[in-house]
């Protein structure tokens, strides 16, 4: 268990790195700056890291938090491994659908469920 | 219902005046009755909209300003958001939704303004963006 940000809550789940967002709002872009190079600095050492993100207490997310995510996710599949989404709240899920990011992410209802497809 | 409330704000880029901006809009639009699906689109809007006219429509200007103005009442939210920049095409901003652009971190912000709001109008030179929710897009 390791707390590499105020901003997010990072822990160990068997094999898979859980990060989950400690903040309502993913808006302001230095805190959105900080979570990405947290979570890369987390990741860089790791080869094919399994990576899931959860979304459960967020409301409100910007285009540049979007971008992190696209960035964590490129970083992840070039190491060789597989990051899923889940607990993303319906109005958020909307804003990936909007933006077809549904298409490159793999997104999954709950925390369990994609922990399953980490497996 | 109350009357139409107006505000004005010159911002220079901290992030405690985007919060301010915010708050006096959503308290605006919480004594209209607007409904929190209003509440959440105008958010997103406006961060994307305040956010693109400091970090983009003044990049190049020292010390630029941001004006903006505001009015709410029980059919609609106007919001005109003014840099100093020169201005830009938003024709000419890529499609972030081809294929092609998916993996592109940037780009977003014009379209999901686009998405919730009821009208979007870049005007000429591009640097001054109008807006319009009208409490009608709520039902």
């Amino acid at each position: 268990m390791a707390n590499d940000s105020s901003r997010l809550r990072i822990s160990a789940v068997n094999d898979v790195v859980r990060i989950d967002f400690v903040d309502r709002d993913i808006l302001d872009e230095a805190t959105i700056r900080q979570i990405g190079q947290d979570i890369q600095r987390k990741l860089e050492p790791m080869s094919a890291p399994k990576v899931l993100m959860c979304f459960t207490i967020v409301e409100h997310l910007s285009s540049a938090a979007l971008g992190t995510l696209i960035t964590v996710n490129s970083l992840v599949k070039k190491k060789g491994g597989t990051l899923r989404l889940a607990e993303i709240r319906p109005e958020i899920l909307e804003v990936f659908y909007i933006t077809k990011l549904n298409k490159h992410f793999s997104i999954d209802e709950s925390a369990e469920a994609a922990l399953k497809a980490l497996a | 219902m109350p009357a139409r409330i107006e505000g004005h704000a010159i911002l220079r880029g901290p992030r405690a005046e985007i919060d301010a901006c915010q708050s006096a809009v959503e308290q605006a639009m919480a004594q209209h009755g607007y409904g929190r699906e209003a509440l959440f689109a105008v958010r997103l809007a406006l961060e994307e909209a305040l956010v693109n006219a400091i970090r983009h429509g003044n990049r190049h200007v020292p010390d630029g300003q941001v004006d903006f103005q505001w009015s709410v009442d029980g059919d609609e939210a106007r919001f005109d958001v003014r840099d100093q920049g020169e201005g830009f095409d938003p024709e000419a901003v890529p499609d972030p939704t081809d294929d092609d652009n998916l993996e592109i971190p940037s780009g977003r912000g014009i379209m999901l303004m686009k998405a919730y709001m009821s009208e979007v109008e870049y005007r000429d030179p591009g640097n001054h963006l109008a807006m319009v929710y009208r409490k009608s897009k709520d039902a």
